[in-house]
C-alpha cells in the first residue's frame, strides 16, 4: 500500500493531468482510497494504469444508504512488480447512476461490472453487452440495493402456525 | 467342534416326491389339484406392478449443491442404496422415474428443474433434500424459490444438510407410496389433471381460465 504521503502525492498528480478528476482521498487503516470523480473514472484508471497500477484485481458496487450519492462502484488496482494495492472510489446517485465502463482497459472487468449492473443498478456506459449476470434476464429491481426488500418465505413458528399454505384445509 | 446336522423335516421329503411325481405326470384328479394350489400365489397386476417399481427405483443424476454430497453417499458402501435397488442412477431424464432435488434451488435454476421434470417418463416421483429446497433455509432471500411451487413433491426430507441415512430413510417411505400407488402419474396423485402445458394454437390464451404469461409479463412471477 502507498502511505498517506504516496497517497497524497498521486491524487495531486492526477488532479494536475485531469482536473476535478479526484474528489477527495482517504487513509484508513493503511488502507489508500482515491475517490474519483465517476465521469472521469476511465482517465484515472488508464493514468494508473501508466503508473504500474495495471491490474483490476476487483470491480464491486456498493449502497451506502442512507448517505448521499447512494451507491459506490470501487475499482481495487494493483502493482505485480511492487505488489502494490490502491483502491479507487467513484460514488453515482441512485437518480442517474450512470458511470463509463472500463472494458476496453481491462478486459476483466466484463463481468464484475455486468454483476453490479446487476445487483445495484448501476449503468456502465460504453459497456459491450450489458446484461443481467446472476439474476433471470426478466427480474425486475436490484437486489443488493438496501431498500430491496428481502423477500422470501416467512418463517413459520408456533405463534404464526395458521399462515401456513402447505396445511391440509 | 462338532458339526450339527438338521434332520430334514418329513413334510418337506412329501412335497420332494410330489414335485417328483407332478414332473413324471403321475399327479392327477384331487392331488394335483391341492398340488397346484398350495404352490399358486394370487395377486392383482397393480400389487405386482407396485412391488416391481417400489423396488426398481432409477434415480436421475443431479445434484445441486453441498446435499448432493450427503446424495452421493447413499450410493457409496457404507450406505448402498444397492440394498434396495435404486443403485442405477441415470444420466439422462428421460431414463430416470426419481428426482432428488439436493440443495438450493435459486429462481434462475428452478425453469431448468421444471423442464427436466418435464422430460422424466410417467409415473415419475420427487424428493426434496434438506432445509434449503424445502423452505429455503438459510438463503430466505430474494434468490431462492421453495421447490414446492413448481414441483409436485413426494417427499421432503428434513435437515441442513440431512444425513445419508436421513435420505435412505426418505426413498423408503417414497418407496412405500411407490407400492400403493405404482402406476399412477403425478397429476393424478396430486389432482392436477387438468393443468397440462398447451402448445400455441391448441387453446385459446386469452381466455380467463387458463394462465399463462405472456412473455415480458412478469406480474405475478
Amino acid at each position: 500500500m502507498p502511505d498517506a504521503t504516496e497517497l497524497e502525492l498521486t491524487a495531486q498528480e492526477l488532479r494536475d493531468a485531469h482536473n476535478e478528476s479526484i474528489l477527495d482521498t482517504s487513509f484508513h487503516r493503511d488502507r489508500a482510497t482515491l475517490i474519483a470523480n465517476p465521469q472521469l473514472i476511465r482517465e484515472v484508471l488508464g493514468h494508473l494504469q501508466g503508473k504500474g497500477y495495471n491490474m483490476l484485481a476487483s470491480l464491486h458496487g456498493v449502497d451506502y444508504y442512507p448517505e448521499e450519492p447512494r451507491l459506490g462502484v470501487l475499482y481495487e488496482m494493483l502493482d505485480m512488480k511492487r505488489v502494490d494495492r490502491i483502491s479507487v472510489k467513484a460514488r453515482v446517485s441512485i437518480d442517474d447512476p450512470h458511470i463509463p465502463s472500463v472494458v476496453d482497459l481491462f478486459p476483466t472487468a466484463d463481468f464484475p461490472e455486468r454483476e453490479v449492473y446487476d445487483m445495484f443498478g448501476v449503468v456502465f456506459d460504453g459497456h459491450p453487452d450489458l446484461r443481467r449476470i446472476l439474476m433471470p434476464e426478466d427480474y425486475e429491481g436490484y437486489p443488493q440495493r438496501r431498500d430491496f426488500p428481502v423477500g422470501g418465505e416467512p418463517v413459520l413458528f408456533t405463534f404464526n402456525e395458521e399462515q401456513s399454505y402447505g396445511k391440509y384445509v | 467342534m462338532e458339526v450339527k446336522r438338521e434332520k430334514i423335516p418329513e413334510d418337506f421329503r412329501i412335497r420332494q416326491l410330489q414335485a417328483r411325481d407332478m414332473l413324471r405326470g403321475d399327479l392327477d384328479g384331487e392331488d394335483l389339484e391341492r398340488y397346484v394350489q398350495e404352490r399358486v400365489l394370487t395377486t392383482t397386476v397393480d400389487k405386482a406392478v407396485g412391488w416391481a417399481q417400489g423396488n426398481s427405483i432409477y434415480p436421475l443424476t443431479f445434484g445441486l449443491a453441498c446435499c448432493a454430497m450427503e446424495q452421493i453417499h447413499i450410493v457409496a458402501a457404507r450406505m448402498d442404496i444397492a440394498r434396495f435397488g435404486f443403485e442405477a442412477f441415470r444420466a439422462s431424464p428421460r431414463q430416470a422415474d426419481l428426482i432428488i432435488l439436493s440443495g438450493r434451488v435459486s429462481i434462475k435454476m428452478a425453469p431448468v428443474i421444471r423442464r427436466i421434470w418435464d422430460q422424466m417418463l410417467e409415473p415419475k416421483w420427487a424428493i426434496s433434500m434438506g432445509a434449503c429446497c424445502s423452505s429455503m433455509g438459510v438463503f430466505n432471500n430474494y434468490a431462492l424459490v421453495p421447490s414446492d411451487k413448481f414441483l409436485p413433491i413426494d417427499v421432503h426430507v428434513p435437515g441442513c444438510p440431512p444425513r445419508p441415512e436421513a435420505l435412505m430413510h426418505g426413498i423408503l417411505r417414497l418407496r412405500d407410496l411407490i407400492q400403493g400407488h405404482a402406476r399412477e402419474g403425478w397429476r393424478a396423485r396430486y389432482d392436477a389433471v387438468g393443468t397440462e402445458e398447451l402448445l400455441p394454437g391448441e387453446a385459446d390464451l386469452d381466455s380467463a381460465g387458463i394462465n399463462v404469461f405472456k412473455p415480458g409479463d412478469t406480474a405475478g412471477a
